[in-house]
């Protein structure tokens, strides 16, 4: 009788396994702090409607750094998520290195084509076919004011950079930190890299900071770009090293500090702190980038499953990842805007509408240009050697010719 | 039969020990040395490339920061928590009241992690948070204490904080060799007219020398393979100024896709635990035969 039993358990277990793995997906994810937990809680429970069952597999860890290597050790043992939070020209590594499933069937029915930017849709695809799923786009070079520190100080909101040393001055004068800052390498390359846009201009950063072109790295622009990224030291406060982003975004909302270079997560900041947009912050473009639009998009890549079950699963979670219903909840949690375009814009704020602008308008013009302090732009190694560069000019007194002689050494060396 | 499987049976309850061992630690070894010689990026890759990682790692100012800061932290902080470890020791040694209260305190540190260590101090040196406020709000406004946030002085608040974490263990160590010494010795020097430091001096740090070798051996592997401390302390800034070779090989390996480049790094690290261990390896097994 025991014998038996278990025989059935087995043949039981046997019948009931593929059914319970056909519909579920597991997402590998760094999305744990309050409200982009919320956005994924969102997506989990529109598949659970459609029959699709989620399992959770977040690794937390702002960067996501953690995530990754959790992933690569994953991937490597031959047992790889549904799907995982990867984006940029990573997308394109990992496609070479073969793991990634072809989902084209989902976009062509869905018209992914006709629904997301060029710009958007070129990084979710490898060897010409989708291989993964925008979730939104971020503007990154935006500028976060505090006016009634401005005010006091008798300064006004820049918009070149220029003019944002003459301001800053007054708010240093006027016994505020002008620039609220983090010291950390990729909170440096965001400055760095508003920095580069605006003084370089949109096609000096796509030749020298997208193409890895030498003849635009080598030339006196980067010097320019040195000497202004520079100025910055002196506009930041002693205790800035090391400090996490939002904590300088903190510095703005409490009125200690003037501005911040931040990209647009840090509208999530304001909000939790009850502050309007317009009477209590302002966001504007980053000095001289009015023009451009510094984008970093979060996406899901879809690994090879050995399972039609679970690769019907994960179809369904791509058709999902790009619903309006999703689209809108996840990037009024996060901040940004939805990586679909034509969407009722009602529900968002007005610095969303501004980036909406900003983003359809500069697609038009070439100022539309992927973040390198993002992992958007150029592979993990030559983003890294722009980190280290740009991390140690700002914390040092090196001269803007040094700095710039060493970006070129570790650009070409990465390379 | 059974007397053979008497003798067998140490190796035998030996063997997955000693079988883990070979693979988990000179298995893994061996295929960090190779990964080393590969073209590996993001993912192990087995084509082979000579020594080219490691001309790309010493051509990285990234790397050369972090060899020269692990020169400067292996070592002050050895000499310095020698210093303090012997100090301390030598004056719990005689006969100081509430020794016992004493040597736990100063023993404490080493039961707490180099990350809350590494945070704690971080605190402490902040020059908002820190010293620098505290002296200020007394009165010394001028005071300036910034080394955490200075990128020529930042490895040395990591010095700081890992002697302030040793140098009770170190005491402990030398408490030990101390009190290992026959009084009969002291005794016959104080008869024959030696003040107290000729005898600390020429009999005692002279018997000293085993725990001196071990304490830097123990001291000298902590430092190369410091990676938490600095984490928590300095995260490697301010820029990449404090930076250790540990630090620098996660980096590559994991964050920036030059498992090349980090493997290089590792087998780098490995020597210079080797240049350590191999002599004093050499003098014990040498000791032990006489």
């Amino acid at each position: 009788m025991k014998f038996k039993l278990s025989v059935l358990a087995a043949a039981t277990a046997m019948a009931i396994s593929p059914v319970s793995q056909a519909s579920e997906v597991e997402v590998l994810h760094w999305w744990t702090s309050g409200g982009e937990a919320a956005s994924v809680q969102f997506l989990k429970e529109k598949l659970n409607n459609e029959g699709v069952g989620w399992s959770d597999f977040a690794v937390a860890g702002g960067g996501g750094e953690s995530a990754m290597t959790v992933l690569k050790s994953r991937a490597i043992s031959g047992n790889p998520p549904t799907a995982a939070q990867i984006k940029g020209p990573s997308i394109q590594e990992w496609g070479d290195l073969g793991f990634l499933a072809d989902i084209n069937d989902v976009a062509t029915d869905a018209g992914w084509d006709d629904l997301l930017p060029g710009v958007v849709s070129d990084v979710m695809k490898f060897e010409g076919k989708y291989v993964a799923a925008p979730v939104n786009v971020h503007r990154v070079n935006w500028l976060w004011a505090n006016p009634e520190v401005f005010t006091k100080a008798g300064a006004t909101i820049p918009t070149t950079w220029d003019d944002f040393m003459v301001q800053a001055q007054k708010l240093k004068d006027a016994g505020f930190v002008a620039l609220a800052h983090g010291g950390q390498a990729w909170q440096d390359a965001t400055v760095f890299e508003a920095v580069v846009l605006g003084v370089g201009g949109a096609d000096y950063y796509q030749k020298a900071f997208v193409e890895g072109d030498m003849d635009a790295l080598n030339s006196a622009t980067t010097v320019e770009v040195f000497e202004t990224f520079g100025q910055l030291r002196q506009f930041i406060d002693a205790n800035s090293p090391g400090r996490d982003w939002n904590v300088a975004t903190s510095m703005v909302i409490n009125g200690e500090a003037g501005m911040q270079i931040m990209g647009d997560w840090a509208k999530g900041e304001f909000k939790v702190a009850g502050k309007n947009s317009g009477t209590d912050y302002v966001c504007v473009a980053a000095p001289g980038t009015s023009g451009s639009f510094t984008f970093n998009v979060d996406s899901f890549a879809f690994f090879n499953q050995s399972d039609a079950g679970k690769a019907d699963a994960q179809k369904a979670m791509a058709d999902a990842i790009l619903s309006v219903e999703f689209q809108e909840v996840f990037n009024l949690n996060k901040g940004s805007i939805p990586a679909r375009l034509g969407m009722d814009r009602a529900a968002f704020d007005s610095c969303a509408h501004d980036s909406m602008d900003a983003f359809v308008a500069s697609s038009q013009t070439g100022g539309l240009v992927p973040s390198f302090a993002h992992g958007m732009a150029v592979s993990e190694a030559v983003s890294g050697a722009i980190y280290d560069t740009a991390t140690n000019y700002f914390n040092s007194s090196d001269s803007a010719e040094e700095g710039a002689k060493q970006l070129v050494a570790a650009i070409a060396a990465a390379q | 039969m059974f007397k053979y499987l008497e003798n067998q049976l140490p190796k035998l309850v030996m063997a997955p020990t000693a079988i883990a061992m070979f693979v988990c630690m000179y298995g893994f070894i061996a295929w960090t040395v190779g990964l080393s010689f590969t073209k590996s990026r993001m993912m192990p890759q087995w084509d082979f490339v000579g020594l080219m990682q490691y001309e790309k790692l010493f051509a990285n100012p990234r790397w050369m920061v972090a060899l020269d800061n692990l020169w400067i932290f292996t070592f002050l902080f050895i000499v310095i928590s020698l210093f303090l470890g012997l100090m301390l020791a030598i004056f719990l040694d005689r006969n100081v009241r509430a020794e016992g209260a004493l040597r736990t305190i100063y023993l404490y540190p080493m039961a707490i992690s180099f990350v809350v260590t590494g945070t704690a101090w971080k605190w402490i040196l902040n020059p908002g948070l820190g010293i620098e406020k505290l002296v200020r709000d007394l009165g010394f406004t001028d005071f300036e204490f910034r080394w955490l946030v200075d990128q020529d002085m930042a490895i040395y608040t990591i010095v700081i904080a890992a002697v302030w974490q040793s140098s009770g263990f170190v005491m402990a160590m030398f408490l030990a060799g101390l009190r290992g010494i026959d009084d009969n010795l002291i005794k016959a020097a104080q008869i024959d007219g030696a003040s107290t430091t000729r005898t600390y001096w020429h009999i005692i740090l002279p018997m000293m020398k085993p725990v001196f070798f071990g304490a830097i051996v123990v001291l000298s592997h902590i430092a190369i393979k410091s990676f938490d401390l600095v984490q928590a302390l300095t995260g490697g800034g301010p820029g990449y100024a404090s930076d250790l070779p540990a630090n620098f090989m996660y980096t590559f390996a994991f964050n920036r896709a030059q498992m090349g480049v980090g493997a290089a790094s590792a087998v780098i690290m490995l020597c210079g635990v080797l240049a350590i261990l191999v002599p004093y390896l050499y003098s014990e097994l040498r000791s032990d035969k006489q």
